[in-house]
């Protein structure tokens, strides 16, 4: 069942148009990332769905309400970009108002603070807390009564490594529990691992949306093989498999996905000559740029 | 009513914490002191008590500083939202509109209370010590209590509604200057210049009373100064103004503050953050 559908929704703001009839879904249980460059519809698209801004035409369903419906707001968290709390309050009492507005518990604000890892922080005014600090309030916020749809925008920015990897972790299990998400992301590369369905916008349109396996396939990108040879066979290696660059002790050249298992057999082919091999597929930023550019000719 | 009281409580708690409460309560006594002992010489001469002689000082002052104080408090109420992106995040609560404004509004008036409460109560305090007679001006210091509040909320509701059409604080923090200048100063200098040109032709005696009986701020000072007939000798009012009953200035200051803050939500309703 889809969580969140979007059909063919358009918006313009004069002569812009912000969104081009974006088509996609999300369903129960799936992480899906929507990527894109500034100005690219990112933000337009995720206040459509949260019934902030009307848009000009098309259908968004989240959960059979119409969005910005009562309905839906009660079973959708929100994670805005680069959202500054007030200074003043700490992050308990921050927590304490969004709690109210959810009709929970006041006092879980200590417990969603310790999930978040900010427990230590919870009674220093959230003027004193780091970007980071900051984005894990506003993260704890939209965990609040295990929501059934997530729209996280940029929701790793200001966070550490470590803490990408928790907020990743804590994603993964509401994922587990049938939460849909959505999140966008700038962050291309630590997305990999960590979404079921990718979603490219450029200029309001959408240009792709599938696995990151078959957007893969559908580029069509390169794959570059990497090979560390036995001192002083260099030479040699690059000449029985004709490759093009060579330094010493390394061969280094790329092949199209269809080329990829004959290629590599003949390097296993070369047997003790060759002492170490990678195999590097093309990374999501790779993938995001070759559709990113194909949409702007 | 959750949401109301989720909202209310953390905007007194955000004042408390930015002292704007204590800061405006101290110039507000300071200011009440002032005037009271300013004002303690000529009770004898117009026949009035001390107190009532203070409240008609108080009302000048509170003409000012009530709406500069109802504008300071409520300038950043949406515009800070918008620029902070809290608003967009609460507006993506299950939360009606109105409820957030209806919180902050509570927790504003609650401040303007405490604030008028501590001057007025300085005041008064300085006014028994002068004149033990001075009893007989509660009555008017209470009318001008609740009178200060009616006004007050007309101008958190005007700050409001400056707030929903800015992107921007500094921008509202702007356009309530320009308000307050517009109304509370401006707007009687014009009247007086339009009443010396016109010399006691139609002006002067159909279109300014009614012009006094528009402004929140005018009315305001009206109400309280022909209420009582001490005050109104304390201040020395006469004139035009005299003809003004209190029943319409008082009509004026009971129906601006719902304009003030239905406009105010009207346009909050509108805001795509």
């Amino acid at each position: 069942m889809n969580s969140l559908t979007i059909e063919r929704v358009s918006k313009s703001y004069g002569a812009v148009r912000a969104l081009d009839d974006v088509s996609f879904a999300v369903e129960a249980g799936q992480t899906v990332a929507l990527l894109g460059h500034n100005g690219a519809g990112k933000t337009t698209l995720i206040k459509a769905i949260l019934g902030l801004v009307a848009f000009d035409g098309g259908m968004i369903d989240v959960m059979g309400a119409p969005p910005g419906s009562r309905a839906a707001r009660e079973l959708t968290a929100y994670l805005p970009e680069n959202v500054a709390f007030h200074a003043a309050l700490t992050g308990r009492e921050q927590l304490g108002l969004y709690l109210r507005l959810r009709r929970q518990p006041v006092k879980l604000a200590g417990e969603l603070l310790e999930r978040v890892g900010l427990a230590h922080a919870a009674d220093r005014r959230i003027g004193t807390y780091s970007k980071g600090m900051r984005q894990k309030v506003g993260l704890a916020q939209a965990l609040i009564g295990t929501p059934r749809l997530m729209i996280l925008d940029e929701p790793t920015s200001g966070l550490d490594p470590i803490a990408r990897r928790e907020f990743y972790s804590i994603l993964a299990e509401l994922a587990a529990r049938g939460t849909a998400i959505m999140l966008s992301s700038h962050a291309l590369t630590e997305l990999e691992a960590r979404t079921d369905r990718i979603v490219i916008l450029s200029r309001g349109k959408v240009v792709a949306n599938d696995t990151l396996a078959g957007l893969r396939r559908q580029a069509g990108l390169p794959t570059q093989i990497r090979i560390a040879t036995r001192p002083g066979a260099a030479d040699e290696v690059a000449q029985r498999l004709d490759a093009q660059g060579s330094n010493g002790r390394t061969v280094e050249f790329s092949c199209p996905p269809t080329e990829k298992i004959a290629r590599l057999g003949q390097v296993a082919a070369l047997g003790p000559l060759v002492d170490d091999l990678d195999v590097v597929p093309p990374s999501l930023d790779d993938i995001y740029s070759h559709f990113s550019a194909r949409a702007d000719q | 009513m959750t949401a109301i009281v989720g909202f209310s409580s953390t905007e007194f708690r955000i004042a408390l914490r930015n002292r704007w409460v204590i800061i405006l309560t101290v110039t507000m006594a300071l200011f009440a002191l002032v005037l009271a002992l300013a004002g303690s010489g000529p009770t004898g001469t117009v026949g009035a008590d001390q107190l009532s002689v203070t409240v008609a000082s108080l009302t000048g002052l509170a003409v000012y500083l009530v709406p500069l104080i109802a504008l300071l408090v409520s300038f950043d109420a949406v515009a800070g939202e918008v620029e902070r992106g809290t608003l967009g995040l609460t507006l993506a609560y299950p939360v009606a509109r109105p409820a957030i404004l209806a919180g902050k509004f509570l927790a504003h008036i609650a401040i303007l209370a405490v604030v008028l409460l501590v001057g007025y109560g300085v005041a008064a305090a300085v006014a028994f010590r002068l004149d033990a007679d001075s009893a007989r001006g509660l009555s008017a210091l209470f009318r001008l209590t609740w009178s200060s509040l009616l006004l007050g909320a007309t101008f958190l509701g005007l700050g409001y509604l400056a707030s929903a059409f800015s992107r921007h604080p500094a921008t509202a923090a702007g356009l309530v200057i320009g308000l307050w200048l517009l109304l509370i100063v401006l707007y009687d200098l014009g009247m007086l210049a339009a009443i010396v040109a016109d010399d006691g032709g139609v002006f002067t005696k159909v279109v300014f009373p009614w012009m006094l009986i528009g402004n929140p701020a005018d009315a305001f000072r009206l109400f309280n100064l022909s209420a009582s007939e001490a005050t109104a000798a304390a201040a020395g009012l006469a004139g035009a103004a005299s003809t003004i009953m209190p029943a319409q200035a008082l009509a004026s200051l009971v129906l601006w503050p719902l304009l003030a803050y239905g406009l105010a939500v009207w346009r909050f309703q509108r805001i795509e953050p």
